[in-house]
């Protein structure tokens, strides 16, 4: 008589042997080929008797709480891109600094009184902080994710198209954001945004796929730059000026942060 | 919430395209444990369980206009995980070779597959009896399958997926696939022939 392989057993637990009927009458008739089943199925019962701990009843909203502000990230139409909350705000802020710039020229120009002037500035100080600040939050967020992205073995090529598309939409505001504070005279803050934009730049040009060592460059180059390092000190210096209005200047704290690092 | 009940995959798909962001979380509700429970087996604990279901079902979103309506999208989503579980596994496997080689390191600041931990010293009396012994040598036995073996089998055997859905994973053809089950049957039956009962004829062989 001849004798069921162990791959088709195997196949036959699993439901696809394609000789089921012979399979299962062989089995009745053949003592050897049961036990050598039975052997088989032991393996899957002690499969079973490992048990998957519960991950806890409130997983489910933990689960939700940690991706939730990670999601809305998803392309959006070309046309649509103009309307997206972020960059109506970060276009918005710009425009009300050009609005207040203009009017503060004016003011200056015909010798208005220096407390209007004083004034002026603070508010447009204060939507600079605001709009940038939040800029910077978003672009941090980019730049750790590149950061911790785990470390690639081979050569299998690394997608980044979702982290693409977001330093797509920061480049257009950061340049903005870099020209106004050359405007403003914060050659600090200026700086720190033009290394960033060549960066965002970088990644948005990449193609989609990279190789493990074009990602591990712009990793390295982020991680050399200290990058993450100067974009966190800049947004708390922001966040402490929205906090603290009457806190010290942005501008000086950012060329503290500049000199801590030379 | 008595909504939210009522709401198939697809509607809350559509919706979520449609912009409402919170439609998803329905999805994720729904099919966090399933994915779960497969990442858990894969990776073989907790935090890497978690951290691919996380992954997955945010690739999921991103990858979302992707999804063909007609599909069902707990499947979708668990091959998304399962695609991640296996890069994950390899990945690690890799980094823990390169952290073994150079130097002999205290435990603690290696980041150890607690599966392969498992195997390691004899176990204690005390552990040699009862089932819970019984599903650390399982454990064992796992973590010393390749990933692609591992991920065959858990998909195979305890989330019944059919032999192209698996292949599709691997990146592989049926054949091999099948071939990838086999092997990873085998070196768990090896491995747990000392604790089971039975003697282990053609154990190993495909004769007939």
């Amino acid at each position: 008589m001849k004798h069921i392989t162990v791959e088709e057993l195997i196949g036959y637990h699993g439901g696809d042997a394609q000789e089921r009927e012979d399979i299962a009458t062989h089995l009745k008739e053949c003592a050897d080929c049961r036990d050598e089943m039975a052997r088989i199925e032991a393996v899957f019962k002690a499969m079973d008797a490992m048990p998957v701990p519960d991950p806890g009843e409130d997983y489910g909203e933990r689960l939700w709480q940690r991706i939730a502000p990670r999601l809305g990230e998803r392309k959006p139409r070309w046309w649509g891109s103009f309307f997206v909350p972020q960059r109506l705000v970060a276009l918005g802020g710009v425009a009300a600094l050009l609005i207040l710039a203009f009017v503060a020229g004016r003011l200056t120009k015909h010798s208005v009184p220096p407390v209007d002037q004083v004034d002026a500035t603070k508010v447009r100080e204060r939507v600079l902080v605001v709009a940038v600040g939040d800029h910077l939050g978003r672009t941090e967020m980019v730049l750790m994710e590149l950061e911790n992205a785990p470390a690639q073995k081979g050569q299998k090529p690394i997608n980044i198209s979702e982290t693409q598309r977001r330093a797509e939409d920061l480049v257009e505001e950061n340049r903005l954001y870099r020209q106004t504070a050359l405007k403003e005279g914060d050659q600090a803050m200026a700086s720190t945004l033009d290394e960033l934009e060549r960066v965002l730049l970088d990644i948005a040009n990449s193609p989609e796929e990279l190789t493990p060592a074009a990602f591990e460059t712009i990793r390295k180059r982020i991680e050399k730059q200290g990058l993450l390092f100067k974009v966190r000190v800049v947004k708390r210096g922001l966040d402490e000026r929205k906090a603290h209005p009457e806190a010290r200047p942005v501008e000086n704290q950012t060329r503290g942060m500049e000199r801590k690092k030379i | 919430m008595a909504e939210e009940v009522e709401v198939s995959d697809a509607m809350a798909v559509e919706r979520t395209l449609g912009g409402d962001r919170d439609a998803y979380r329905v999805l994720v509700e729904r099919h966090n444990r399933t994915v779960y429970k497969m990442a858990y087996r894969i990776m073989g604990n907790a935090h890497d369980a978690e951290e691919v279901v996380q992954e997955s079902f945010l690739r999921a979103y991103q990858k979302l206009k992707q999804f063909a309506g007609n599909a069902n999208f707990g499947t979708w989503v668990y091959r998304i995980a399962a695609n991640y579980a296996i890069d994950r596994i390899r990945q690690r496997n890799a980094e823990e070779t390169r952290r073994r080689v150079p130097i002999k390191s205290d435990g603690d600041s290696l980041e150890v597959d607690p599966l392969s931990q498992v195997q390691d010293g004899s176990p204690s009396p005390e552990r040699l009896a009862g089932s819970a012994q019984l599903a650390d040598r399982m454990k064992a036995a796992l973590a010393e399958l390749s990933p692609a073996e591992r991920t065959a089998i858990v998909m195979r055997h305890w989330d019944g997926c059919g032999i192209e859905e698996i292949a599709v994973v691997l990146k592989s053809n049926p054949n091999a696939t099948k071939n990838t089950v086999f092997r990873a049957v085998q070196k768990l039956r090896r491995a747990m022939a000392p604790f089971l009962e039975g003697k282990e004829a053609r154990a190993m062989g495909t004769e007939g």
